[in-house]
């Protein structure tokens, strides 16, 4: 039985890595430009974001999955995206405010000076931020964000809710057929792909470490 | 030759007037000691030079070309900025980038030259401050003085008409300040036109041609060391002075 099951969950588990996956390439950059945003001199800009990120991290990603399944079309009669999309966008627009937040502490960390010496030396804004600025950013903000996407691997199980076929279900539909330990065998998928993350973060943060700032 | 002309600076930080009225000019070659205490504007001075700060009005004339003003575009300023050089009291290197990189990183960026030119001149530069044996190491593995230094060459590779020292040896140990001030005498004797603001008179008098004493955000006194230091005609000078040679 073991087999089988194994390659039943694995399947489930690859639904739960695509949500992974596609959070990340769209939460990240998407982060970045809400830090950008909440850090505006544009007074309305910038507590619109602030707003934005309260209500997101301040309700449940639960609820917010369902507001964005479900939503639409209760409020205002449109047709329900795919279930897989809703997910995506909820995933993406939370994780993107959580990354923001921890963008932005990064950025704020950064000392004047290092900009003010780009300036001197007529390094453009883009160029100072690329240049001199984000690589620092990227070294202080490594465990925030190594949680942050630690956090989105077992995240993803929330999917369930508006029934996006991932490895909880793929374990739950073991207990019609009198099976209750696919279901705890799930946690050994999430344990080996988190276990991996922790040590890629781990081989990044060594590969940083040959500055100090 | 008249490099620099400032004329009529002025610069409020909300009520606080930090310069009222500062004017000065520089010839070729000179070098400019400002002294003060904290908070007499001169600082602030430099980093209008530099277009850190904007002044509320006033004139910076290079060569006879007016850079300030009014509707400068981010590009003309960035153009501005580049007749002067800047180096830092806390020297602010680039930490992920190795001295010789700190040293390239900016006339790379303007496209200055080739990679092998830049590369050449950034460590032609380095061995002129004397870190021949340090192009690989990153600042966290030099001392204050070596960082201090780097800044220097770093400075220099733009090739900047006037290059501008806010307290260099402010942030370093005593024993440090002596290679430091060393190179900026070396700078003199190739002919750099350079404004320093520092608390070591000693230094000022024997390598300024011009000294500026400020207080209150204006210039208290200015004339040669000779002058400033050994015969100052303000009241307020002596007082520094005094202070100064006090020990503060």
């Amino acid at each position: 039985m073991f087999l089988p099951v194994t390659l039943q969950l694995l399947e489930g588990f690859w639904e739960s890595l695509k949500i992974f996956g596609l959070t990340l390439a769209f939460a990240l950059p998407l982060g970045l430009l809400i830090s950008f945003g909440s850090m505006s001199r544009f007074a309305p800009l910038k507590w619109l974001l602030r707003g934005i990120i309260w209500v997101i991290r301040g309700t449940p990603l639960m609820l917010q999955l369902m507001v964005i399944f479900y939503g639409p079309g209760l409020l205002f009669g449109l047709p329900a995206m795919p279930r897989f999309t809703a997910t995506i966008v909820a995933f993406s627009i939370n994780y993107a405010c959580y990354f923001s937040e921890i963008y932005r502490g990064g950025i704020e960390s950064i000392s004047k000076g290092q900009y003010e010496a780009g300036q001197v030396l007529g390094m453009t804004k883009p160029q100072i931020f690329f240049k001199v600025v984000l690589l620092q950013v990227v070294k202080r903000i490594m465990a925030p964000m190594s949680n942050e996407i630690i956090t989105l691997v077992k995240d993803t199980s929330l999917a369930r809710v508006i029934s996006v076929y991932e490895i909880i279900w793929a374990g739950e539909s073991f207990i019609k057929k009198g099976m209750l330990w696919p279901l705890f065998y799930t946690g050994a998928f999430y344990l080996v792909f988190s276990g991996i993350l922790t040590v890629l973060f781990a081989k990044a943060e060594k590969k940083l470490s040959y500055f100090r700032s | 030759m008249t490099v620099l002309e400032v004329k009529n600076i002025k610069k409020d930080f909300g009520k606080t007037k930090v310069l009222k009225d500062v004017s000065f000019s520089l010839e070729e070659g000179q070098v400019l000691a400002i002294i003060g205490s904290s908070g007499s504007g001169k600082t602030t001075l430099l980093r209008c030079l530099n277009f850190l700060e904007k002044p509320d009005s006033g004139e910076i004339i290079v060569r006879g070309k007016h850079l300030l003003t009014e509707g400068c575009t981010e590009e003309q300023i960035r153009e501005n900025r580049l007749h002067f050089g800047l180096v830092f009291q806390n020297f602010n290197l680039f930490p992920q980038y190795t001295a010789l990189k700190n040293v390239t990183l900016a006339p790379t960026l303007l496209k200055k030259g080739t990679p092998q030119q830049l590369e050449t001149q950034g460590k032609q530069l380095l061995t002129q401050v004397g870190l021949q044996d340090k192009m690989d190491s990153y600042p966290y593995q030099l001392s204050g003085g070596q960082q201090q230094r780097v800044a220097i060459a770093r400075a220099l590779a733009l090739q900047p008409e006037i290059l501008c020292f806010d307290e260099p040896t402010s942030a370093l140990d005593p024993e440090l300040t002596g290679e430091v001030l060393r190179v900026i005498r070396n700078l003199k004797t190739g002919g750099n036109t350079m404004i320093v603001v520092t608390h070591e008179m000693e230094f000022a008098k024997s390598v300024a041609d011009v000294v500026i004493y400020m207080t209150d955000g204006v210039i208290e006194e200015i004339g040669t060391p000779e002058q400033v230091f050994d015969n100052p005609q303000s009241e307020k000078t002596r007082a520094f002075l005094r202070g100064v040679q006090e020990g503060f």
